[in-house]
């Protein structure tokens, strides 16, 4: 099994799917000839044709709004937006168009499509390149939402999104993209979206987290006490999300963190409380914390680390839980 | 009913100095003058010198992504003389640097943004200038705002927007156009057609001839200049800056030039452009113009080069002394500028650096002091 980061497992995913299903066209800005300014397309368009792997005129509204005819119009699009801070001016045909077809045809006309979207921060990079606006497109209804942290969880997802038969948006760690190598099953598989992954189980208290955070809750699970028993649960799907992992989680522990890059303010964090509350309400011995972005805009990357939730924060958080 | 034309156009475009230094003299005409042309000339280097110090800055880790200007700076400076400093607003993209000097931002504020640090941003009181943008083609439509309220009171200002080639393909810039045109506000609309958006090149960009032509679609005055040569840029601005004053509406202006630097320093264009290419380009360069100019006007002698290299090492030394001078931004920093107010919860998370409650609020109940915990 070949050992992949996660540009790599996405790169090569890509490509096998492409293989299998002519439908396939992937379009957006610099993902032709220079591979995507992460490279995780590379050598597409020189193995399959600028006509499937298309570098598109400097447009995201445009990129979308296309991509949704093209799912219309049978084909199989996969558009890239370059950082998820330029979905702004594609939030429209997203939201307000992808979102919307199935229901207001009632059904007659889907839009399949996946939008590839590098996501959150961590890298230094400059203004609008380090957003996590997940919990954004997950109040949209009528969109699925993705954020893979491993290589080998990328591969099952995107192939589910790719052949799920509504739009997904699959946000992709940067902070990950070339951070973390593991075995990558060459064969197909798909991991369902709205399936957690269970990363430790543990009966003192849940951390749920998802994309690079999953990192930083393993860097703070090592500085906690060895007796205390974590279960760390990696979200992976944020729409729908997978609400039984949760509550059966909460209702073994009664405690619970839930840790995002984004900010706290109507988060991930809020909803995933909220459930906790309605369906696992007994079983809580306290308060569920968030240990996330704050209510802030993200900063530049001089104040980008003290923005990020750290590890200390976030095993800060965890002992005050367990003190309760 | 015979077919009968309702419309043509044609698009003009202007050089008055060529690569080689020589100056078309009727063009010239009341343009720049000697003094100015040194002016100019000098703001250019100083302009390259600070690009390449950047770039060393990036490449040792002092500083964040960069986007170096190199190769067309003689738009900047072109433009922002034909403009005045103080009344008209300049509105950036971000390889604009010399003319935001020129119009005043002190030259440490560009490299504290690459650095990381907003307070980069934060323009001195009395310029008018707007910080760099960073998403590609939405400031221009700001720019139009801006122009729109200059008109409504009756100010004599105008205001010049920069953005790319890339930049036209964004739906904010029909916004911007169709707004500038039916509004008829003093903005000029600077393309620096750079040939490069990232890795995409014109022709991907449109399928249209020109980006110039563009603008006829909006009723808008129009014209494609030369931008590596800074009396043909300084002649289109100035034109469209004085139909502008005189109630004439938009123009817009097309300058041919070239990005010489990689997109940023995150970036490689070698694997997409060729060495000849960029190598056809390093001819045209507005500095080596603008020195042949100069030396054929006996205005420009080795011995003035070497004392402004040294002067511009000199310059961009103590900016980069000042930037790095400056000590990272408190915390406080991320909160303090959200609002004129900071709300309550805000203000919370400012001063605890948390966004759990546990342990935040004394009020709490339930919590266990240290040690008293069961678990641990």
């Amino acid at each position: 099994m070949p050992e992949l980061n996660l540009v790599q497992a996405i790169n090569t995913t890509l490509a096998q799917e492409m293989e299998r299903d002519e439908r396939l066209v992937l379009l957006g800005e610099d993902v032709g000839a220079n591979g995507g300014v992460f490279r995780v397309t590379e050598g597409l368009q020189a193995r399959f044709g600028a006509e499937r792997v298309v570098d598109s005129p400097l447009d995201e509204s445009g990129i979308m709004g296309a991509a949704i005819g093209l799912a219309m119009g049978g084909m199989r699009p996969i558009p890239e937006i370059q950082f998820e801070g330029f979905l702004g001016p594609a939030y429209d045909q997203l939201v307000n168009h992808a979102g919307r077809m199935r229901n207001r045809t009632r059904g007659a006309i889907a839009v399949p499509m996946t939008v590839r979207v590098p996501w959150g921060g961590g890298i230094h990079a400059p203004e609008l390149h380090s957003d996590s606006p997940e919990a954004i497109y997950t109040h949209h209804p009528g969109i699925k939402v993705v954020v893979p942290s491993t290589p080998r969880d990328a591969k099952g997802l995107l192939l589910a999104a790719i052949r799920d038969p509504d739009p997904v948006v699959f946000f992709e760690p940067k902070r990950v993209y070339r951070s973390y190598k593991e075995e990558v099953p060459e064969e197909d598989y798909t991991i369902p979206i709205g399936q957690a992954k269970m990363v430790s189980e543990g009966t003192d208290v849940s951390l749920i987290t998802w994309g690079s955070m999953v990192f930083e809750c393993l860097a703070a699970l090592d500085n906690l006490p060895e007796d205390v028993s974590v279960e760390l649960i990696d979200l992976r799907s944020i729409n729908p999300f997978d609400r039984d992992a949760v509550i059966q989680s909460v209702q073994k522990t009664g405690r619970c963190v839930v840790v995002h890059e984004a900010a706290k303010t109507a988060g991930m964090g809020a909803e995933i409380a909220t459930v906790i509350q309605e369906e696992a309400f007994l079983h809580l011995q306290a308060p569920v914390q968030r240990v996330t972005g704050f209510d802030t805009i993200m900063p530049y990357y001089k104040l980008e680390n003290e923005y990020l939730p750290s590890a200390k924060r976030i095993q800060e958080a965890v002992e005050q839980v367990l003190a309760y | 009913m015979p077919i009968r034309t309702v419309y043509k156009a044609q698009i003009d475009h202007m050089q008055i100095l060529d690569e080689d230094g020589k100056l078309d003299e009727k063009l010239a005409k009341n343009t720049l003058t000697d003094e100015q042309v040194v002016h100019l000339y000098e703001q250019m280097t100083i302009c390259r010198t600070l690009d390449e110090v950047a770039f060393k800055l990036q490449r040792s880790g002092r500083m964040g992504t960069y986007p170096q200007n190199k190769g067309q700076e003689a738009n900047a400076v072109g433009a922002a003389i034909a403009l005045e400093k103080g009344t008209d607003w300049l509105v950036p993209c971000y390889r604009e640097n010399a003319a935001l000097f020129m119009h005043g931002l002190p030259m440490h504020y560009i490299l504290l943004h690459w650095m990381g640090d907003e307070r980069g941003n934060q323009i001195p009181d009395g310029l008018k200038i707007t910080p760099l943008s960073i998403p590609i083609g939405t400031h221009m439509l700001h720019a139009v705002g801006i122009a729109w309220a200059m008109k409504l009171r009756k100010e004599r200002g105008v205001a010049c927007t920069f953005f790319g080639d890339g930049a036209t393909s964004e739906g904010d810039f029909h916004g911007a156009m169709n707004f500038a045109g039916t509004q008829q506000v003093p903005c000029i609309f600077y393309c620096q057609n750079n040939q490069w958006a990232i890795s995409v090149p014109r022709e991907i960009q449109t399928a249209g001839e020109t980006i110039a032509q563009k603008a006829l679609g909006y009723g808008m005055p129009t014209m494609q200049v030369d931008g590596n040569d800074i009396f043909a840029v300084y002649k289109a601005t100035k034109d469209a800056a004085d139909r502008a004053r005189a109630g004439g509406g938009p123009s817009f202006i097309e300058a041919i030039t070239y990005r010489l630097g990689d997109h940023t320093t995150a970036d490689d264009a070698k694997r997409y452009r060729s060495a000849e290419e960029v190598d056809s380009w390093k001819l045209k360069d507005p500095l080596i113009r603008t020195r042949k100019y100069l030396e054929r006007k006996d205005q420009w002698s080795d011995k003035k080069q070497s004392e402004l290299d040294e002067r511009a090492k000199k310059i961009t030394a103590e900016v980069v002394k000042t930037a790095e001078g400056i000590e990272k931004p408190h915390t406080d920093d991320m909160f303090n500028h959200l609002f004129s107010e900071i709300p309550a919860e805000l203000r919370r998370q400012r001063d605890t650096l948390r966004t759990h409650s546990l342990g935040q609020e004394p009020g709490q109940v339930g919590l266990r002091a240290p040690g008293q915990a069961e678990h641990v």
